[in-house]
């Protein structure tokens, strides 16, 4: 083969095979590293895996945030109107979170079936919802409702 | 009069905004028909076309800003996105705060180059100006439609105007937002320039070393702005979110982040072309797909299809013509690549050890990488689009894969500058840099033991990395100048270009350094802080003094007030805040910050939990100011490769030869 076509060909090959090797690291790590999304329903009806890292959003129930008086630890209700899961977080949490508000939590759901939280993601601003959490707050149309009738009632 | 003009300023700057879109339609459509017809004065329309687009899009923007400026909110973008007790630079910034002043902005930059595309471009042949040019009024075409059809800032809201504007998001309100999206937007759309000179190059089917030479300054520049930018981003971000973090692998992140990758990555190939008129097709590939890059980037940003930090209000029917614009750019150039690519090979071969080969393997890592970037920040809205559920990618999975992969990277970085084009021994690199190599690892080995008492491995890996990076830099210097007779003349010898090559290399060293001791060094605390209580990190000491409330401008606040004790010593007193701002009843967390060289300190107010308790994150960040110091330095290496003379020379050759090519052409 003339040395110029055997080296482009080389080239090809090596390309082949680290950018195969890439796209297989890449695949096996989106399968450890994405986290599905759960309302509170599924994960209180026991669908969801335990030990695993997943994101879960629903509405904090009013009345239900338990803070501790010597640390950050504090635990509270999420719902989607269905069922409530209890959250266990310990940290500082967004400006906006609150109680009657939606609220979306990464976290891994225990065996207890209570959610050990790593992050809690609040509304943005005033004008803007994450996607996740506005889409868990109106999936099912009931949710929203569920969510602003709890924040008056309240 | 000055009345007349308030109240005119939107509809002058809308006139002139079609006015400019009927100049970017002439500068697509004219000089392009004029390299076909061979008509001399239809190529020669273009600059005037482009120096005409500019002047109407600069005023359009103007008035925008006048609108601003002089708080008429009967305009419903300056209604939404300002208020009259904003102070005047925050009324001016509030310009690019929202979706249709930002896009104004990204033409403002587009028209901008354009019009310095036609300033410098006098020395290149005629028609390879009008083509280029012409590319970028098609590139403005899709612009102005866009903002014309979709987001027009100067939209009113009548009969009745609100009274008050609903204020800017206070996140914008702050000296990063001044000037992050301008300098990150030059970056942006600067890559539309190589892209215009990769597209007239498949046109012409000409991509030689002088192809290179003319597009390789623009692609360095828009490559430098991007850096800065992404740079200023991460900045802002560490300082206004109040979390801590300078990089959260978001997808507005991500967007900017992904042109950066391949803009690199073409930067590097254009200097193998440039000097040994290699990686012809691969050039032109790369310069698309960036420019295709930065369009993505912005229908990211624009469409809000992602869930993101940045994501403000957004608009789906944006996205969508941002997507249609998108694929009908990359679809074009690629069709075109495809069928007139095999016209620009090249020929020339190289050996295996050589700065050819080093360089692709550049090119290969760096696209790999963001390959990577892309899958995982595309990859929710592929599974939502295929229905398998909600999901969002975190950073464990780039940090799993960007790291390695910069890291390699970086290790083969060293080895570029001491290679020699074409071929270089084996033993001649062996005996330049086993010395580098050895040193590197003691430093790198050693640090962790004295810096901090627990050994971090990956600390250490961290430092070996970028002083070899450094120390390599340094072999390579002293081997340049062995032959000279001292060093300052061998010194300036050297070209600007070589320099410019250290420099940003070194900020590339500078960065590691940065990013590698930031993450494995950092102590956060995030605690509930009593007035009164000590927190100890390392060898701070924060006490909680007081809470005191605070009326600002435009927002109330509460303040901390804590002491800083280094070693026992008073060090200083540290004030952050939470603030609510009046007019949207946002809340905004103010960090207070102590910067220095080797650590930053950080106290952020997280939430109140009593009267006199609130929890607090007090961090100490080591190096953390070496991640955006590291990018300013490769931006410098741009200026300073952009100021080499070669490409000035280049442009009293060409315009010899310039001169003569129109002449052929006139006499045709």
């Amino acid at each position: 083969m003339h040395p110029v076509r055997k080296q482009r060909l080389m080239i090809v090959i090596f390309i082949v095979v680290f950018s195969s090797i890439a796209v297989g690291l890449m695949a096996y790590a989106l399968r450890e590293n994405i986290n599905l999304f759960y309302p509170p329903s599924k994960i209180a009806s026991g669908d969801v895996p335990h030990n695993t890292r997943i994101r879960a959003g629903g509405c904090v129930k009013p009345g239900s945030i338990q803070r501790s008086d010597t640390s950050l630890e504090i635990h509270f209700l999420i719902t989607d109107g269905i069922a409530d899961v209890k959250v266990n977080f310990n940290g500082i949490l967004p400006d906006l979170f609150a109680e009657g508000e939606a609220a979306v939590i990464n976290g891994v759901v225990t065996e207890s079936g209570e959610i050990n939280a790593s992050e809690v993601l609040a509304k943005h601003d005033e004008n803007y919802t994450p996607p996740e959490v506005a889409e868990a707050m109106k999936d099912k149309g009931e949710h929203q409702k569920t969510c602003e009738g709890l924040k008056y009632g309240a | 009069m000055v009345l007349d003009f308030v109240q005119l300023a939107p509809e002058l700057g809308q006139f002139a905004l079609i006015l400019s879109l009927c100049l970017s339609v002439a500068l697509f459509v004219l000089p392009l028909s004029g390299t076909y017809l061979g008509s001399t004065l239809l190529m020669q329309s273009a600059r005037s076309l482009a120096v005409g687009f500019f002047i109407f899009v600069a005023f359009s923007f103007c008035c925008l800003v006048y609108s601003f400026v002089h708080d008429d909110f009967s305009v419903k973008y300056v209604a939404s996105n300002s208020n009259s007790l904003l102070p005047v630079y925050y009324k001016i910034s509030a310009v690019w705060g929202g979706h249709e002043g930002s896009l104004l902005l990204w033409i403002l930059m587009l028209s901008g180059w354009t019009f310095a595309v036609a300033i410098f471009s006098k020395s290149l042949p005629l028609d390879m100006q009008a083509r280029v040019l012409s590319i970028l009024g098609f590139v403005a075409v899709g612009f102005l439609l866009f903002i014309l059809l979709t987001s027009n800032p100067f939209d009113r809201i009548l009969p009745i105007p609100p009274q008050d504007g609903s204020d800017l998001n206070p996140l914008l309100q702050d000296i990063g937002l001044i000037i992050h999206p301008p300098v990150l937007y030059m970056g942006y759309v600067g890559f539309s320039v190589s892209f215009a000179f990769a597209i007239a190059a498949l046109l012409t089917g000409r991509l030689d070393s002088a192809w290179a030479r003319w597009s390789r300054p623009w692609a360095t520049m828009a490559w430098g702005f991007l850096s800065v930018g992404i740079a200023l981003g991460s900045w802002w971000a560490y300082y206004e979110l109040g979390w801590g973090g300078w990089w959260f692998w978001d997808p507005v992140e991500n967007a900017s982040f992904l042109p950066w990758l391949i803009g690199t990555a073409l930067i590097h190939s254009l200097a193998v072309t440039e000097k040994r008129s290699l990686f012809k097709s691969w050039t032109i590939l790369l310069a698309i797909f960036t420019f295709s890059l930065s369009l993505l980037g912005t229908f990211l940003v624009r469409s809000g299809v992602l869930t993101s930090v940045h994501a403000f209000a957004n608009d789906p029917e944006r996205g969508v013509f941002v997507l249609g614009f998108l694929l009908v750019v990359v679809g074009a150039s690629l069709t075109l690549y495809a069928l007139r690519a095999p016209v620009v090979k090249g020929s020339t071969g190289f050996d295996w050890v050589s700065r050819e080969t080093l360089l692709l393997g550049n090119n290969i890592l760096l696209t790999i990488i963001m390959i990577m970037v892309l899958l995982g920040t595309l990859y929710p809205l592929i599974a939502d689009a295929l229905g398998l559920g909600k999901i969002s990618v975190g950073p464990p999975y780039f940090n799993l894969f960007f790291l390695p992969l910069m890291g390699l990277l970086c290790l083969l970085m060293a080895f570029g500058p001491i290679a020699n084009w074409k071929r270089t021994s084996k033993k001649q690199m062996l005996q330049l840099l086993w010395k580098p190599w050895v040193i590197s690892l003691v430093i790198g080995l050693a640090f962790p033991f004295f810096y901090r008492d627990k050994y971090e491995i990956l600390a250490a890996l961290a430092v070996f990395i970028s002083s070899w990076i450094f120390i390599a830099l340094i072999a390579d210097i002293v081997h340049r100048l062995r032959n000279a007779e001292n060093i300052l003349v061998g010194l300036k010898k050297l070209s600007l270009s070589y320099y410019a090559m250290i420099v940003a290399h070194a900020g590339i060293a500078v960065t590691v350094t940065g990013i590698g001791l930031t993450s494995i060094y950092t102590e956060q605390r995030d605690i509930r802080m009593e007035v009164g209580q000590h927190v100890e990190v390392i060898d701070y000491e924060f006490v909680l003094e007081k809470l005191e409330h605070i009326d600002g401008p435009n927002y109330q606040a509460e303040q901390a007030v804590i002491k800083v004790m280094q070693d026992g010593k008073f060090l200083r007193e540290m004030k952050p805040q939470k603030r609510r701002y009046l007019a949207s009843g946002n809340t905004m967390t103010e960090v207070a910050l102590d910067v220095g060289l080797f650590r930053d300190l950080y106290v952020a107010m997280g939430e109140p939990l009593t009267d006199t308790a609130w929890a607090m994150r007090v961090h100490l960040k080591p190096f953390v100011r070496w991640i955006w110091l590291g990018a300013l330095m490769m931006a410098f290496g741009a200026v300073l490769a952009v100021a080499d003379k070669r490409y000035r020379k280049a442009i009293k050759v060409e315009q010899q030869s310039g001169i003569a090519t129109s002449g052929v052409l006139a006499n045709e």
